[in-house]
């Protein structure tokens, strides 16, 4: 993409030609109408987490008399500070590193096989991962009762309500996509780089560790950035399959909040805007690793 | 799902918070107090009225004598509990709190948010349950307990029966005809005011059903809602149907109902659905997209006149408008059913979980549960029930709790709640909270049809 | 699940790399490849597709959760016979089909409309594009509640523009069952037109621009040459999308979850099965027959989807 990008920095002259002034002004009318249209929710949204619920009460919509962050030390404070984020990075981050370990053995370990195979392994992990969640959550919610665990991971003894099951189904989920992607950039990897390797006698471990996983790097932040989106904002399996709220993350904690928030929507602003606010920080820090993982499966060769 | 704050949040209790190093030295000093006395608290002899808990962790319990179960107690317990809201959370801690300072027993309180709890309750029982969880009486008690979930707390109940009417009783027997539940409170489901709008507009209490339709179209000229109302969590509407089906059929038709004995389709049901056309024009619009919290918001902001619900819509009420607060019971419908006073009034109360780890505790912690003295520190900080039990200090109770325990002791026939009197998965939200809201959406509906659809779903389940 | 992963296939004109067999390995190296292999596959086979052949059995069961599984009752096709009947099946299926619809005819051409718009060479365009794909980064559940504040009866933002907060003319948004499907709808869309666009501007780029320079040269309007010239060619990744918007339909959940836990006319086939299974009574086989249902319906764009990815796999 990046190259494409720079060969069409230069406009061609009969483009420029074809358009005249008014129908590009009408342009940014329409996309400027629709870019305030789409910020809108989330503006208003801020609008009201810093207005207090009284001044709300009596004139849901007007100009501010006073702005105030009581909404946000209050909403902090009834979401018990920084828990619910910390059971997200504990079931976050870990299922992240996993997970794009994992994908990258796969990718890397089928470009050692059979086409056919490597084909099959694909299609399964493939299908496997557009499956709607729903149509698995039954078995596994049976599954994760019967499944022990040490006492470490979860004072229960189950998988169910443990940080560990969390983690783990969301790297059953995710490998699929994770691997299709790394699997189709290692195809554009000169093979001479892994034949090298292995020709001065290093092992398959070695050659995977200090040649491929470094060259990996620009889709593996991509994926990154990308998994860090989906599993934080990941709302159902913990709904189901993590029935201690003091154990969820942040998203499905918030469902629970919501009955304390309902009559103050002021609350209600603040608590989401503050449990939305690390996905904002990521994708604007990381807007462009954000966009390449979506469209990476394109950027090959 | 009757219950109380359904929509609300998950507060956990951090487990270490209730064994703080105050409490665990308070808790010590406690054990040693009680060695020294050798009394425990067991349950209270009848109606002997113990001191209001003062406070202190060496007080010594009123003992029913005997042996002393808690010397071998000691240790830790857990307990689950929906008791996630602000108000009923700090109460529901000062409780265990009592009960630590006294025992030395440390309560390690699992606090899950009121719905999930419920939604999670088969899974939760099934798999690590916490000792002891806080759960409701009627069908759901009895099912679960039928299911060998819950520990037989028979023992318990033959120290502390003498502290509880036999209705109580009735409400804590499983389908074996032993024990599985210990009373704690109960509240009573009725039309909930403020004083000031009634003395402002000179209103009057409507006794029957034309004095009530006559107030609400007084209300309307006046600007008000009548009647507030919000169903978006799906059970609320439950309360309604309940008291126009005992007042127009009466309780052992409900109760029938509510166990599959009578039909659906019979022209008795059609008839509450009729009656509930009639309440249409005084019902707050909007019904469906609003919770329960925001209609008692507009009935405490004076928007609305009136608003029938359980007595816990008072903990919606700030500090200075609850003694502004009062009820009366739904009006008469002009029935042969009229002098039984039925009434919905669903006790909440606590259970030993089949296998609990410290089942001593557990007990022990029971038998506390079951003193009017629990209760009373419960009730203090949540003044929107009665106690169950007989020793109960009733003194203190505020006006508002005294009318309660009276409408609650005059009603010849107590109903628990719908989804506490039936199937649980025919009152879900696929199941009774759909159908009600359903008529709701459209009350012109045709009657036959729809009656048919709520007893073919019962038929798929049974 | 937030979004759908999208790997887009390869891009037309991509080439590809015949490939080579090593016989390099020693014992030990195929031992690690089995092992990289292995416990990927044990993990993804063990915890989804596993549990997505336990569905179609249980669908033939009835077990209201308790004991063990020898409480398990087999009854056949009981559960699927009673699906008609079940009150909420036939709403929720009209509900994912309308909301199929809405994405398939309004929200996905929109998002492909505005990332053509979009690719022209404009001032600005970072900041347009930032502000359609903000949505997308937001959890559905977020989603849910920032609309939220949008359709609340009194304190809402339209009802309070459209005066419609009082007694008598109050709009109910999200609680009468004839518009509030329609309003989940505007927030669905909201987050999915933004994720098309970005999908698409990216297939545009990787159109050859020779092929839109001839075409502009021998007098093809825009719209000509768009829908003549460029949509032609984007064709794998059109399939994509449509995949993309069917696959997301069929799972949406989160915001009418959090809206009221899918109930009310909000119905859909993903909150039924939750709702079979958390709650008090859990009915796992009638719960599994209507995930079977949702399998039967995913099955199809999946096979499309494999059939589009795979085929641009290189040999």
């Amino acid at each position: 993409m990046t190259a494409i990008a720079r060969q069409r920095a230069v406009p061609t002259a009969v483009t420029r030609e074809r358009r005249s002034r008014l129908p590009r002004a009408l342009l940014h009318a329409f996309l400027i109408s629709v870019s305030i249209l789409w910020l809108f929710p989330l503006l208003w949204a801020i609008y009201q987490s810093f207005r207090p619920f009284t001044e709300t009460a009596a004139a849901p919509v007007a100009l501010p008399q006073t702005l105030t962050l009581d909404n946000y030390t209050n909403a902090f404070e009834r979401m018990e500070g920084f828990k619910y984020f910390f059971n997200t990075i504990v079931i976050v981050v870990p299922a992240m590193a996993v997970v794009l370990l994992l994908a990258c053995g796969i990718a890397f370990a089928v470009s050692r096989f059979s086409w056919r195979f490597n084909l099959a392994l694909l299609m399964l992990f493939t299908a496997g991962n557009l499956l709607p969640p729903q149509v698995i959550i039954t078995p596994l919610f049976r599954i994760y009762l019967a499944l022990p665990l040490p006492e470490v991971l979860n004072d229960k003894g189950l998988w169910y309500d443990s940080y560990f099951g969390i983690a783990m189904i969301h790297i059953a989920f995710q490998l699929g996509f994770c691997t299709f992607v790394l699997s189709n950039y290692m195809k554009t990897l000169p093979k001479e780089l892994v034949e090298a390797a292995l020709v001065d006698g290093a092992s398959v471990l070695r050659t995977f560790w200090q040649v491929i996983l470094p060259l990996c790097r620009p889709p593996l932040a991509a994926l990154a950035t990308l998994q860090f989106t989906w599993m934080y904002n990941d709302f159902f399996w913990a709904l189901v399959l993590m029935p201690t709220g003091a154990k969820r993350p942040v998203t499905s904690a918030l469902n629970n909040l919501q009955g304390q928030f309902f009559s103050d929507t002021n609350l209600l602003a603040a608590g989401s805007v503050l449990i939305a606010l690390p996905t904002l920080i990521v994708y604007f820090a990381l807007q462009k690793q954000f966009v390449r993982g979506l469209t990476l499966g394109s950027t090959k060769g | 799902m009757t219950d109380r704050e359904r929509p609300e949040p998950t507060t956990i209790q951090p487990v270490g918070r209730s064994v703080s190093r105050r409490t665990v030295i308070k808790g010590l000093a406690a054990t040693g107090g009680l060695a020294a006395t050798g009394g425990i608290l067991a349950a209270c002899s009848s109606g002997a009225t113990p001191a209001p808990s003062t406070g202190g962790g060496e007080t010594a319990a009123p003992s029913a004598g005997g042996e002393s179960p808690a010397a071998s107690a000691g240790g830790s317990i857990t307990f689950g509990s929906n008791y996630s809201d602000d108000v009923p959370k700090n109460a529901m801690q000062a409780v265990v709190d009592a009960f630590t300072a006294k025992t030395g027993i440390e309560v390690a309180v699992n606090t899950v948010d009121h719905g999930s709890f419920q939604d999670q309750i088969s899974s939760y029982l099934q798999g690590t349950p916490d000792d002891t969880f806080t759960w409701f009486a009627g069908y759901r008690m009895r099912f679960f307990a039928g299911q060998g979930l819950a520990t037989d707390i028979s023992d318990v109940w033959s120290e502390i029966g003498s502290n509880y009417s036999d209705a109580f009783k009735a409400a804590s027997t499983g389908d074996d005809g032993k024990q599985y539940f210990i009373p704690f409170y109960n509240y009573p489901w009725v039309v909930i005011y403020r004083k000031s709008l009634f003395e402002e507009k000179g209103y009057s209490i409507p006794a029957t059903w034309d004095d009530f339709k006559a107030l609400g179209d007084r209300m309307k000229a006046d600007g008000l809602v009548p009647l507030a109302f919000g169903d978006s969590d799906g059970w609320p509407a439950m309360g309604t149907f309940d008291i126009l089906n005992m007042r127009l059929n009466g309780y052992d038709f409900h109760i029938g109902l509510m166990a599959g004995n009578e039909k659906w389709t019979d022209p008795k049901v059609a008839s509450v659905f009729e009656k509930w056309r009639e309440l249409l024009p005084y019902l707050q619009e909007g019904a469906l997209g609003r919770t329960w919290q925001d209609a008692a918001q507009a009935m405490i902001g004076k928007q609305a006149g009136m608003y029938f619900l359980g007595t816990f819509a008072g903990e919606q009420a700030s500090e200075a408008d609850r003694p502004d607060l009062d009820f009366f019971p739904f009006p008469t419908l002009g029935t042969e059913f009229d002098s039984e006073l039925g009434i919905d009034a669903p006790i909440d109360g606590f259970m030993v979980s089949k296998a609990p780890k410290n089942l001593e505790g557990a007990k022990e912690f029971m038998r506390f549960l079951a003193t009017g003295e629990a209760q009373n520190i419960f009730l203090e900080s949540s003044p929107n029930n009665v106690a169950a039990a007989n020793d109960a200090d009733t003194s203190a109770y505020t006006p508002f709790q005294q009318k309660m325990a009276e409408i609650i002791g005059g009603s010849g026939a107590i109903a628990q709640f719908l989804d506490r009197d039936t199937r649980p998965d025919f009152a879900g939200p696929n199941g009774m909270q759909g159908f009600l809201q359903n008529f709701i959406n459209d009350p012109e509906q045709d009657l036959t049809a729809y009656l048919q659809t709520i007893q073919d779903f019962w038929d798929s389940l049974v | 699940m937030s979004s759908t992963p999208a790997p887009l296939p390869a891009a037309p004109g991509s080439t590809t790399r015949p490939r080579q067999r090593y016989s390099l390995l020693t014992r030990q190296d195929k031992l690690v490849l089995a092992v990289l292999v292995g416990i990927p596959t044990l993990i993804h086979v063990g915890l989804v597709w596993i549990p997505t052949i336990a569905s179609v059995i249980l669908s033939f069961s009835s077990w209201n959760g308790i004991g063990g599984l020898e409480n398990i009752e087999w009854v056949g096709l009981e559960n699927y016979q009673r699906l008609p009947s079940y009150p909420p099946f036939i709403p929720a299926v009209t509900h994912n089909l309308m909301w199929l619809g809405v994405f398939l005819l309004i929200a996905t051409p929109l998002g492909i409309f505005l990332a053509v718009l979009l690719d022209k060479e404009i001032r600005g365009t970072r900041f347009y594009q930032s502000a359609l794909y903000l949505p997308v980064v937001l959890s559905l559940a977020i989603v849910g509640f920032i609309w939220e504040l949008q359709y609340a009866p009194e304190k809402g933002f339209i009802n309070n523009v459209l005066g419609t907060t009082e007694q008598g003319n109050l709009i109910d948004w999200l609680g009468n069952r004839d518009l509030n499907m329609w309003a989940v709808l505007v927030a669905a869309s909201w987050r999915h037109v933004g994720y098309i666009m970005l999908l698409y501007l990216a297939g545009l780029k990787s159109v050859d621009h020779t092929l839109r320079e001839a075409a502009s040269i021998d007098g093809a309007s825009e719209r000509q040459t768009f829908f003549r010239v460029v949509f032609p060619v984007l064709r794998p990744i059109n399939i994509v999308i449509l995949v993309i918007t069917i696959i997301e339909s069929l799972r949406a959940f989160d915001i009418v979850y959090v809206i009221n836990r899918g109930l009310n006319g909000l119905e859909l086939l993903s909150v039924l099965v939750t709702n079979n299974i958390i709650g008090e009574a859990q009915r796992i086989g009638f719960g599994s027959s209507i995930a079977v249902v949702l399998l039967l319906i995913s099955v199809g764009p999946i096979l499309v989807y494999l059939n589009r990815a795979m085929r641009d796999q290189p040999g």
